[in-house]
């Protein structure tokens, strides 16, 4: 919080004859200025933002209790969020088959609205890369978040924990990655290694050196 | 009488017929004078228009009718919630776009929220988590900055060979818009941020609680809790009633519909900065984080679709921007990147902005190749697809695509789409 306080400071005194709003003069900055987890920021600060005399307080203050039906989201490395409950892969078959298959068809291989979610994994070295839960996710709580979060499409955060990671385990299944008596929960969902664990690479923009050539180029 | 004034059509149709008598009759008069047509008093020189509604939200001109946002042509998607409209930057003059022409890109449709029960919260790695209402979130000190808002996939459909015939389906899912909101680093600071809090996640409320992990100096730099955009309540399909905006940085991470801000210390790795929105790179490999739009111009006019109408002078002008910065200079090539002229670029330049660039061309009537280069403060010069190519895989849905855009006009003065071929 410091370097906030700091920033809003140096930002209150140069503010006072600069123009409110436009983007002020950016400073430094560009892709060489990283966060402290690498990531390139591009412009940064200083930017004018109206001094807070009074600092005024409007937020009401609320417990993590009361936020808990929109604290959805999952930390799919290592799986902090994962709830309660558990499923199996048989279970998370009846479950698709009543509410995924209208899209994404029988057994996951796609259906009228949507692609394949199986299969894929060994295809990013050629073209094209066919991309599903299984090829693509680096960690397998991710099938979790996501369709807590957003499926079925026509009724999204409906899925009870039980249910969701009935589902998971099914896609994992079909996918090849957890055999077909599989129990999904907290524990097992974190551990289970996908194949793209490692086919990330972060931001390391800019990756052109195009030149400003004026007369007679190429 | 009164009845005549409240029929627009029967109105429109008389002012019609009697311009046609109007034209008929000068030419028909116009032998031997010093004009081959005078010009004829227009009969809404001779009536009143429309009178003054008591209330009403004012939209174009019905000849402006075909100014529109429009889904993409080149990819059909079998569904529309998950979907994206394109905005018409080959009708848009100067860097705002008008909030019925913003594209959009939405993850499940776009939902209609009541601002009465809306409620965004902070919480995770913070000393107190809070509860805004919209009431007490417009209560505080705000910001209004113009920046450019444009989709990580801008342009994904034209890589090695044209597929869109416009710059409205090359390049439309780009807008220019003044946002209005509280400066995030207020509404963190109030909660008060665990040091150890790095990473900082947005959540919508719609039904894909679409969501990013954003590093918190990002967040506290520049980071807007929007409510407004060019000087009105955000559109529904913008997120309204707010929304997050992260300057220069790719549309998506700018959560619309925003409900929710949780601190961590590590980034969540959600399918939406995992599974997409990552770029594919050689040997098989993804590129995460990849937030920062880079430097990018494109030639609104003329571009693909449209015709010249014979040889002599065209204003040839586009658009330039960069999430790293402003515009520092932007290049013009007739002949397909051999020779080069600075253009003008027009006042105002904003950092992470777009910039109008502008240069005056007397067209020969020979074929030619118009493409604009773009350099930013840092330095970087746009690359062209070539260049990319050198350090990417261009295979499937590729993002950030900001190479040169090629348009090649013909004797007839066609203007098409020349991505990969010039």
């Amino acid at each position: 919080m410091r370097s906030a306080k700091r920033k809003l400071a140096v930002a209150a005194l140069a503010g006072v004859a600069a123009l409110w709003g436009c983007a002020s003069t950016g400073g430094g900055g560009g892709m060489a200025v990283k966060s402290s987890s690498g990531i390139p920021l591009g412009a940064t600060g200083p930017h004018a933002v109206q001094p807070l005399p009074d600092k005024p307080r409007f937020g009401k203050p609320v417990s993590e209790a009361d936020l808990a039906a929109w604290n959805i989201d999952i930390r799919t490395p290592d799986g902090l969020g994962l709830p309660a409950g558990r499923g199996s892969v048989a279970e998370g078959k009846k479950i698709y088959e009543a509410k995924c298959i209208a899209c994404h068809g029988a057994e996951g291989k796609g259906g009228s609205v949507y692609g394949t979610m199986v299969g894929g994994i060994g295809s990013f070295k050629g073209s094209p890369r066919v991309l599903t839960p299984g090829s693509m996710y680096p960690y397998a709580p991710i099938l979790f978040d996501y369709i807590r979060r957003s499926m079925p499409m026509d009724r999204p955060q409906t899925l009870t924990a039980n249910e969701v990671y009935a589902v998971s385990a099914y896609l994992l299944n079909l996918n090849g990655l957890v055999p077909a008596n599989a129990v999904m929960d907290a524990q097992s969902l974190a551990k289970v290694q996908m194949p793209n664990r490692d086919g990330f690479l972060i931001d390391d923009r800019p990756d052109s050196k195009a030149v400003r050539c004026m007369t007679d180029c190429k | 009488m009164a009845e005549r004034k409240h029929d627009p059509v029967a109105h429109s149709r008389r002012n019609f017929l009697r311009k046609t008598a109007a034209l008929t009759g000068g030419a028909l008069a116009a032998g031997g004078a010093a004009r081959a047509a005078p010009l004829p008093i227009q009969s809404v020189s001779q009536e009143p228009g429309r009178v003054i509604e008591e209330t009403a939200y004012g939209l174009p001109s019905k000849f402006e009718a075909h100014v529109k946002r429009r889904r993409t042509d080149v990819f059909k998607n079998r569904q529309n919630w998950s979907d994206w409209s394109m905005t018409p930057l080959q009708h848009q003059p100067g860097i705002i776009t008008p909030n019925g022409l913003i594209f959009e890109r939405h993850h499940a449709g776009t939902p209609d929220i009541d601002p009465k029960t809306h409620r965004l919260v902070i919480h995770g790695m913070v000393k107190q988590p809070l509860e805004f209402s919209m009431e007490n979130l417009v209560r505080y000190p705000s910001v209004s900055r113009f920046h450019f808002h444009e989709c990580s996939g801008n342009g994904l459909t034209d890589w090695l060979k044209p597929a869109s015939s416009t710059v409205q389906q090359t390049h439309g899912l780009l807008s220019g818009v003044l946002w209005t909101g509280v400066p995030a680093s207020t509404l963190m600071e109030e909660a008060g941020i665990d040091p150890r809090g790095k990473w900082v996640l947005f959540e919508g409320a719609d039904s894909s609680a679409h969501a990013r992990s954003i590093p918190i100096e990002k967040v506290l730099d520049d980071t807007i809790i929007a409510y407004a955009m060019n000087g009105e309540a955000l559109r529904p399909e913008n997120g309204y009633p707010v929304r997050v905006v992260i300057p220069g940085w790719e549309g998506n991470v700018s959560v619309k519909w925003l409900r929710r801000i949780k601190v961590g210390d590590q980034p969540w790795h959600l399918r939406s900065e995992t599974a997409r929105y990552t770029d594919p790179m050689p040997e098989g490999k993804w590129r995460q984080f990849s937030m920062v739009m880079e430097c990018k111009s494109v030639i609104t006019s003329p571009s693909g679709g449209q015709n010249l109408r014979g040889p002599g002078f065209y204003e040839v002008t586009g658009l330039a921007w960069s999430g790293a910065g402003k515009v520092r200079a932007v290049d013009v090539s007739f002949d397909g990147g051999k020779n080069w002229r600075e253009a003008k670029l027009e006042e105002p330049i904003m950092d992470k902005c777009l910039t109008r660039f502008k240069v005056g061309w007397n067209w020969n009537g020979s074929p030619a190749v118009l493409m604009s280069r773009a350099v930013d403060s840092t330095g970087y010069v746009q690359p062209t697809v070539q260049d990319l190519t050198k350090t990417r895989a261009i295979v499937g849905f590729v993002q950030h695509h900001n190479a040169v855009q090629p348009w090649t006009v013909n004797a007839k003065g066609e203007v098409r789409n020349a991505i990969g071929q010039a």
